[in-house]
């Protein structure tokens, strides 16, 4: 069975000038696997992640037939026994870590928090699991980055340490809302490779959510792909050179690549028709 | 004779025992209509070096000289600022929010001392593909890739010759860096303009650049043409390890 199942997800923002829909009837499944998301800023990609949180505050509005982790509908749940679901069965690590991590309090602090929330045990353990923890996450000297409050870690750093305490918890997926934008090529590949592993030696499900098409063709398994709140294609992660929708099409083409000069990139041209087609079903 | 002419440029911040040295000896030229990258991670140098020409970072030595003029500290003359205008990285800071477009490009064309406002203004819009009905918008009713045309509609209101580009399309769709790289293309093209241009993109350089350098630690580590950047003939290691992570191994088409 599958970890996750998403069927028919809406997610609505009423305005003064109507209602936005940024997500328009959804559905996908994730098992222990890894399922990228991708499409242009506005497709809906990062409300699809929050919405399988419910982090979407009214007057935010989110519709689904079923969002079901192992059979067990979330949006049947009351926020008290949500909260017992954040963190602990699914956690998010999300785009830039200036703006997730708390300010005034120490790493350390931060980190010993997660955990101590999921479990009860005394601070030592805690501390002690924290240390392991930023261990895993390649960080070479621990104690020291337990002591440092956030400004002092660049942001590659930031970015582990998110890493670190999302996973203390040993949740049973993790939404990764572009992990690695805002960070380097250089220090992507190494967050990367660290999610990678933590993800095959816990078996657990990943939603890896990005608009850089490369890094989810060579990253993911599965991948879907977003337009105007609908996933317009669906399809596996080293085929994605190969997709036949025009929007992916025009996605990658749009891309200026070393081994192909060209006078001009391709721009993409948008079809109306591609909002209007149904939504492709994302079921593996 | 070259466009752009540094030779052993330092640039530091802060002093005593608070002194970075941001970059350390840099020297490189770039000839009149040519267009040069600077690529390397971030903290590498590579926007301080602009910035030391713009004279947003005043504390610096070694000779920088643009068109055959010297530069020196922190100061830049108007006709400097004719020639020489920036772009910088991300358009949702780098206009106010409170001006609309039409606000923006008439303030700076009256700096300039350019006549005829009305018109060139709409001029500038037609030249970064806006058209008219964009003029009286203000930031916050534009998307990003419009905002960044906004900005180089306004780098380029004084008509310069060199525009100096920090990171451009980094906080755009990849979509839409297709239409604004471009709309540079076009441009420099069109008005024979000098780019100097940063990026920790790779391929984006490679697109748009005849030549690049590569940054580390503040140093130019190596120059380089970009036909060597495709044929992946770099001679530093560093630029090896940057090249192999740029180049994704599912990227090949089939």
């Amino acid at each position: 069975m599958s970890l996750l199942d998403v069927e028919n997800l809406w997610v609505k923002f009423p305005t003064r000038q109507g209602v936005v829909e940024a997500v328009r009837g959804i559905s996908f499944s994730l098992g222990r696997e890894r399922l990228g998301i991708v499409g242009e800023s506005g497709s809906g990609k990062s409300m699809t992640g929050r919405a399988i949180l419910r982090l979407i505050r009214p007057p935010g509005i989110v519709e689904a037939d079923q969002i079901a982790l192992e059979g067990q509908n979330l949006l049947d749940l009351t926020e008290k026994d949500m909260r017992a679901v954040r963190g602990e069965r699914i956690s998010m690590v999300m785009q830039d870590p200036k703006f997730s991590l708390n300010p005034v309090m120490r790493v350390g602090d931060q980190i010993m928090e997660a955990y101590l929330l999921h479990n009860k045990v005394g601070k030592v353990e805690a501390r002690k699991r924290s240390l392991e923890m930023l261990q895993a996450v390649s960080i070479r000297d621990p104690e020291r980055v337990m002591r440092a409050y956030p400004h002092e870690m660049s942001g590659g750093m930031g970015q582990r340490i998110m890493i670190a305490m999302m996973l203390i918890p040993n949740p049973q997926i993790l939404i990764a809302d572009e992990p690695t934008s805002a960070l380097d090529v250089s220090v992507q590949r190494q967050v990367l490779n660290i999610m990678d592993d933590l993800v095959k030696q816990r078996g657990m499900g990943l939603i890896f959510i990005s608009h850089d098409l490369n890094l989810v063709s060579e990253f993911c398994d599965r991948v879907l792909i977003m337009y105007a709140g609908r996933i317009v294609e669906v399809c596996d992660a080293d085929k994605l050179h190969q997709a036949t929708h025009p929007y992916t099409r025009g996605l990658l083409n749009s891309l200026p690549r070393l081994d192909q000069p060209r006078a001009k990139l391709e721009v993409l041209s948008r079809d109306p028709t591609w909002s209007e087609a149904p939504s492709v079903g994302g079921r593996a | 004779m070259s466009m752009i002419e540094i030779e052993g440029l330092n640039v530091w911040f802060g002093h005593g025992h608070d002194r970075v040295d941001a970059v350390r000896g840099a020297s490189f030229s770039v000839a009149r209509g040519e267009s040069f990258g600077l690529v390397g991670e971030s903290g590498s140098g590579k926007s301080t070096i602009l910035r030391a020409i713009t004279g947003l970072a005043p504390d610096w030595s070694g000779r920088v000289t643009i068109d055959g003029q010297a530069l020196s500290g922190g100061k830049r003359d108007r006709a400097f600022f004719r020639k020489v205008q920036m772009v910088f990285q991300d358009p949702y800071a780098s206009l106010h929010p409170r001006h609309s477009v039409d606000q923006v490009l008439s303030e700076t064309l009256h700096l300039h001392g350019i006549p005829d406002i009305d018109a060139r203004v709409r001029r500038l819009l037609d030249d970064v593909g806006l058209g008219g009905r964009f003029r009286f918008r203000y930031p916050h009713q534009l998307s990003g890739g419009q905002r960044q045309r906004v900005a180089i509609a306004r780098a380029l209101a004084g008509e310069p010759e060199i525009l100096l580009l920090d990171e451009p399309t980094s906080a755009l769709d990849v979509s839409v860096q297709a239409e604004i790289l471009n709309l540079l293309t076009d441009l420099r093209a069109e008005h024979g303009l000098t780019y100097l241009m940063v990026s920790h993109d790779l391929p984006v350089i490679g697109h748009m650049c005849d030549r690049l350098a590569v940054m580390k630690n503040g140093e130019i580590v190596e120059v380089m043409d970009v036909d060597a950047l495709r044929a992946m003939r770099a001679e530093h290691e560093y630029t090896r390890d940057l090249l192999s992570a740029s180049v994704a191994p599912g990227a090949h088409p089939v």
